[in-house]
């Protein structure tokens, strides 16, 4: 398939872009932060409008963003933001909004170093607010980590896709390295935006102009005075979440048939973790890696399926151990689990991991 | 072939654009390629570098212990980053931004005055095209041709008619690179 695109160097964050104009996005609405601010700058070079017809807007704050996608996305239309997490701590309102009143949306975070605005430099420290829900009540929204430039371009359509068959906002959780690396990069086809006709056959739910259809009003309000009703939506809500936790679970394995020590890591620092398999491959430890994809829900089926030859696990973070617990809760804390993190901007070398595992197979 | 290259200066040097124009042209020559750079508040004057990788196989890390080829274009950058280099490796800096000169008897070490060749060709924005003009004579693992694709790429077409001028700052730079035996 790829002999007969066309590759690219880009940044993470560009592929975003061109991603979000070829998938047929409708709008991208966002404020710019360091270090994602390429998304709004390449959309702005790449004026959308002209050619697709999608919008493209700078909002006056993340708060604002979010909003206008909890309007875009009600009307059925296939609206995204991109920012770093203080950016999308601000945002987290709106999201549970979205959440609570089934709103699809794409949300893309490039992490930085935290907590606080924290440095401008790669992290990923916001793995539980974007996996147990950053706002308030109960609610899941699927995340995917991607882990090179190609995974930034590939995963904004799958997003899309996910966020429209469950009605759920989506996050895309990267970091400052993907975001600001260049790699060659194969961009998605073009595919056209859905027609108003499409949209009102595919989102029945939408609020779209009732008058064309005579239909009931469709309403979005998250607000509901009689708790016997609001237990029914969250119900109602959490079948769905076990659905999607049952279907859409995404991982990828390297050298894990026969590994009897497993790096867990996800984005940037599985990269790191791939190299350090391949460098104690070659010095004879059976060692593998477990790439979650999907961060919610957790890939917990591959994980134990690949557990019988495991003796010990290492997670491995940009951060002080957040995916540690999602991987102990996993396999019921059958095999001891260990944790190596940087933080606040701090990124990890291959061999400060390679250091790390030899000091647990030597244990 | 695995080719591991640190470029370090000061911003504004033109540290990251020398490390895309070898990524482009490593892609060129269907080698895969990274490019991470320091993306911190660098500006003209600050500190400025980028990671660049250039191999025939899948590239798993795009951060580095070590490097094979580093490019240290100031005395700060030559201090952070000489420990870098894998023995045997490759050390190209400029004279003009680095006085001490660096001491280490297990690498290849070059030397260019880009600097005052870039003034002598009434040109101080060159400077990057002469230091990767000496890196491509010493450590040849992208072709020179595909570097000049590159530039038709990555120059905006309003700065085409600066392209000769690029071109013979790689050709002088590839003349005035010289070997330091320590």
């Amino acid at each position: 398939m790829e002999n007969n695109r066309e590759c690219f160097l880009m940044k993470g964050n560009e592929a975003i872009a061109h991603a979000a104009v070829r998938c047929g996005c409708d709008g991208y609405f966002g404020y710019p932060i360091t270090p994602q601010s390429e998304v709004l700058e390449t959309l702005s070079q790449l004026k959308p409008w002209e050619t697709t017809g999608m919008v493209v807007l700078q909002a006056e704050s993340e708060v604002a963003a979010i909003n206008m996608l909890y309007g875009g996305g009600a009307s059925g239309k296939r609206v995204m933001t991109s920012s770093s997490s203080p950016g999308v701590a601000l945002m987290q309102e709106g999201i549970s909004y979205m959440a609570a009143v089934e709103i699809p949306a794409v949300i893309v975070n490039v992490q930085r170093g935290g907590p606080g605005l924290g440095t401008i430099q790669p992290g990923q420290a916001d793995y539980l607010q974007a996996t147990v829900g950053g706002g308030n009540g109960d609610y899941n929204t699927i995340v995917l980590a991607p882990a090179s430039v190609q995974d930034m371009a590939d995963y904004v359509d799958i997003a899309f896709q996910l966020a429209f068959k469950y009605r759920n906002p989506t996050f895309i959780l990267s970091d400052g390295v993907i975001g600001q690396m260049m790699e060659q990069v194969y961009l998605p086809p073009f595919k056209p935006r859905r027609t108003e006709e499409e949209i009102g056959t595919e989102c029945p739910w939408a609020a779209n102009g009732y008058h064309l259809t005579q239909r009931k009003p469709n309403i979005f309000s998250s607000l509901e005075m009689d708790p016997k009703t609001m237990e029914q939506r969250n119900t109602r809500l959490q079948q769905k979440y076990a659905l999607m936790s049952k279907n859409e679970q995404r991982a990828t394995t390297f050298l894990c048939d026969d590994a009897e020590y497993l790096y867990v890591a996800f984005g940037s620092v599985s990269r790191c973790a791939e190299e350090a398999v391949v460098v104690l491959r070659n010095r004879g430890h059976k060692v593998g890696l477990l790439r979650p994809i999907s961060l919610w829900p957790f890939p917990k089926d591959c994980l134990n399926k690949i557990l019988p030859t495991v003796k010990e696990i290492l997670v491995c973070e940009m951060n002080a151990g957040q995916m540690i617990n999602d991987v102990k809760l996993s396999i019921n804390c059958q095999r001891p689990v260990y944790h190596y993190g940087r933080t606040g901007g701090v990124v990890p070398t291959p061999d400060e991991l390679i250091e790390a595992m030899i000091a647990l197979i030597k244990q | 072939m695995k080719e591991e290259i640190i470029i370090s200066g000061f911003g504004g040097q033109g540290v990251l654009s020398m490390g895309k124009l070898i990524a482009y042209a490593g892609i060129a020559d269907n080698k895969n390629v990274t490019w991470l750079p320091a993306y911190g508040a660098e500006q003209r004057g600050g500190t400025a570098n980028v990671t660049v990788i250039v191999s025939d196989q899948k590239i798993y890390s795009p951060i580095l212990n070590t490097c094979t080829t580093a490019i240290l274009l100031n005395q700060p950058s030559l201090e952070r980053f000489l420990p870098y280099i894998k023995p045997g490796g490759t050390l190209i800096y400029d004279t003009f931004g680095i006085q001490i000169p660096p001491k280490r008897d297990d690498i290849h070490i070059y030397e260019l005055n880009a600097m005052d060749t870039a003034a002598e060709m009434r040109n101080i924005k060159v400077f990057n095209m002469l230091i990767l003009g000496g890196l491509l004579r010493v450590r040849p693992f992208v072709k020179l041709e595909n570097i000049k694709e590159a530039l038709f790429k990555t120059l905006p077409k309003r700065h085409h008619d600066l392209i000769p001028i690029n071109l013979e700052a790689l050709k002088k730079g590839m003349e005035i690179v010289k070997e330091i035996n320590n």
